[in-house]
């Protein structure tokens, strides 16, 4: 049993805002859903699968689905962060196989920027979290609990700053063709490491956006997707893993990638040579040069030299990604940017990017999430698409 | 470059079930860890069922010495520049905590650090750790 070729992602919105002060999220979420829906040439009624996640407000799924007016037969609200999305079309493809639902909408939404959110601030988690009587007075925040997998990684394999640098070099690159990218002048490396220095080794320009908006997704059994319009894209395969400290066993030379890369890649039928755009979450630098690694487009430790000199830039390297400028400085809605990097995927295997960021024969795409925290705990998704 | 330690507000300590008997140790100056009485590995952070077999565990004493295994001086989330850092014990776990009383910036996977306690709010003595001479 597999998901490959058993359901199609037949309509994707990003959300044009960056800067939302005037709308609930709940509004955005309802234009994201809007906008997925005339993307895909469906209609509200044709909706009988719901997946969302811990942006949305409310109970799991219960609010946004009663405010959406849906009557879904099949819902979920799993949340592993900023992956969920892309463990969401995994799971909606799932129900689709099983014959759960036929038309599955996804919709993320989300006002950090409004509401002042920081990746220095103290992470907001529930009570009772086991883990956080034990780190709480140690005064982990995003931004550090990154950059101690960066100061690892480093101090293993002798990846530099300049190399974290390209990544965000390349994601610049491509911001400045997007004209809803939140930041759209180019970078240089140098650029970057004259940035005020955040938490060692990361700079802020290592930083992804601060941003409100939202996405939206709806996946569709292949009949469906072949009725409608637009160009068909099918989902190959997905894997999805969950990675903590090991029980104290702490190694931050990987991130669960490497678990959930080998997983997709072995439902698709394909190996990471074989894709021709590839959609890596970019949190910050380090995020993305660890999961290049542990999908096996370079080998370990060999990221540094991977990422440099242009090779993630379209056009110009061997992997080009982030095309739409990533989270680093197009759009990280609500802090989660799982959903753009599907997104942009499928727009890559439409061929409805910008003509200087199009990856010419775009037929295989890759997109990968981490929700959560690369230093501690996160979730990690990997999902491969293919043009029909 | 060198940024000196300062003290900085630890906030609240939790207490419920699982962290009582760690910081009552603290608080005299102890430091311990949670090994199963099952299968005999140390986990942590501490947990009342053990990770690996869910087992029951029991609390042992540990040396409190250990290495940086990774760290990174935090400069700008709050007035106060802090080193948090990962610290393997010698007994094998690697924990989450910060190294204090020194040049932040002399800092380096590696080094030997061992155990001192810093007080929260409430006065409940927080493990943290310094760079070890000898």
């Amino acid at each position: 049993m597999s998901i490959r070729r058993k359901a199609c992602i037949a309509g994707a919105y990003e959300h044009p805002t960056r800067k939302a002060p005037d709308k609930t999220v709940a509004q955005l979420h309802a234009e994201c859903a809007r906008g997925a829906l005339e993307d895909a040439g469906l209609r509200l009624e044709d909706v009988d699968g719901y997946f969302c996640a811990g942006d949305a407000p409310g109970l799991g799924a219960n609010s946004m689905a009663d405010y959406l007016g849906l009557r879904p037969r099949h819902v979920d609200s799993t949340d592993t962060g900023g992956s969920a999305y892309l463990i969401h079309v995994s799971h909606a493809a799932q129900a689709i196989a099983m014959g759960k639902c036929n038309v599955a909408l996804i919709t993320l939404a989300g006002r950090p920027r409004s509401e002042g959110s920081s990746g220095v601030a103290p992470r907001l988690v529930g009570a009772g979290t086991p883990d956080v009587p034990w780190e709480a007075p140690y005064a982990p925040v995003t931004v550090n609990m990154y950059a101690l997998a960066a100061a690892r990684h480093m101090y293993e394999y002798g990846t530099t700053s300049e190399q974290l640098a390209w990544i965000k070099v390349a994601a610049a690159t491509h911001a400045q063709y997007n004209p809803n990218a939140m930041l759209r002048d180019q970078v240089s490396v140098d650029d970057v490491l004259a940035s005020p220095m955040i938490s060692d080794p990361l700079h802020r320009l290592d930083c992804c956006v601060v941003s409100d908006g939202g996405g939206a997704l709806v996946v569709v059994r292949p009949e469906i997707a072949r009725s409608l319009k637009r160009p068909v894209v099918n989902i190959l395969g997905a894997g999805e893993a969950i990675k903590g400290q090991l029980n104290g066993q702490v190694d931050l030379t990987f991130s669960g990638a490497a678990w959930s890369g080998p997983r997709a890649f072995e439902e698709a039928g394909v190996k990471p040579s074989d894709i021709d755009y590839a959609s890596i979450y970019d949190s910050f630098t380090i995020t993305v040069l660890m999961q290049i690694e542990d999908l096996g487009f370079c080998e370990k430790g060999k990221g540094g030299a991977f990422v440099a000199d242009g090779n993630l830039i379209s056009g110009v390297g061997k992997l080009p990604f982030n095309t739409d400028g990533g989270g680093l400085c197009n759009n990280h809605p609500a802090n989660r940017g799982g959903i753009t990097k599907v997104i942009e995927a499928v727009r890559q295997l439409r061929g409805e990017t910008h003509a200087k960021v199009q990856v010419p024969d775009c037929n295989l795409a890759l997109a990968q999430g981490t929700g959560g925290l690369l230093g501690s705990r996160h979730g990690s998704a990997t999902l491969i698409m293919e043009r029909a | 470059m060198t940024t000196m330690y300062q003290d900085r507000p630890l906030g609240l300590a939790v207490h419920d079930p699982a962290t009582a008997p760690f910081f009552a140790a603290t608080a005299v100056g102890a430091f311990r860890v949670k090994v199963c009485v099952s299968c005999r590995k140390p986990h942590w952070y501490p947990r009342p069922l053990c990770p690996y077999c869910l087992g029951d565990t029991e609390w042992s004493d540990v040396t409190g010495k250990g290495e940086i295994y990774s760290v990174s001086v935090t400069r700008r989330a709050g007035p106060t520049p802090y080193a948090i850092a990962y610290v393997r014990l010698d007994e094998g776990i690697t924990m989450l905590s910060n190294i204090v009383d020194c040049n932040l910036d002399s800092l380096r996977i590696g080094q030997r650090v061992r155990v001192v306690f810093k007080p929260a709010e409430d006065g409940t003595m927080i493990p943290m750790f310094v760079p070890d001479q000898g």
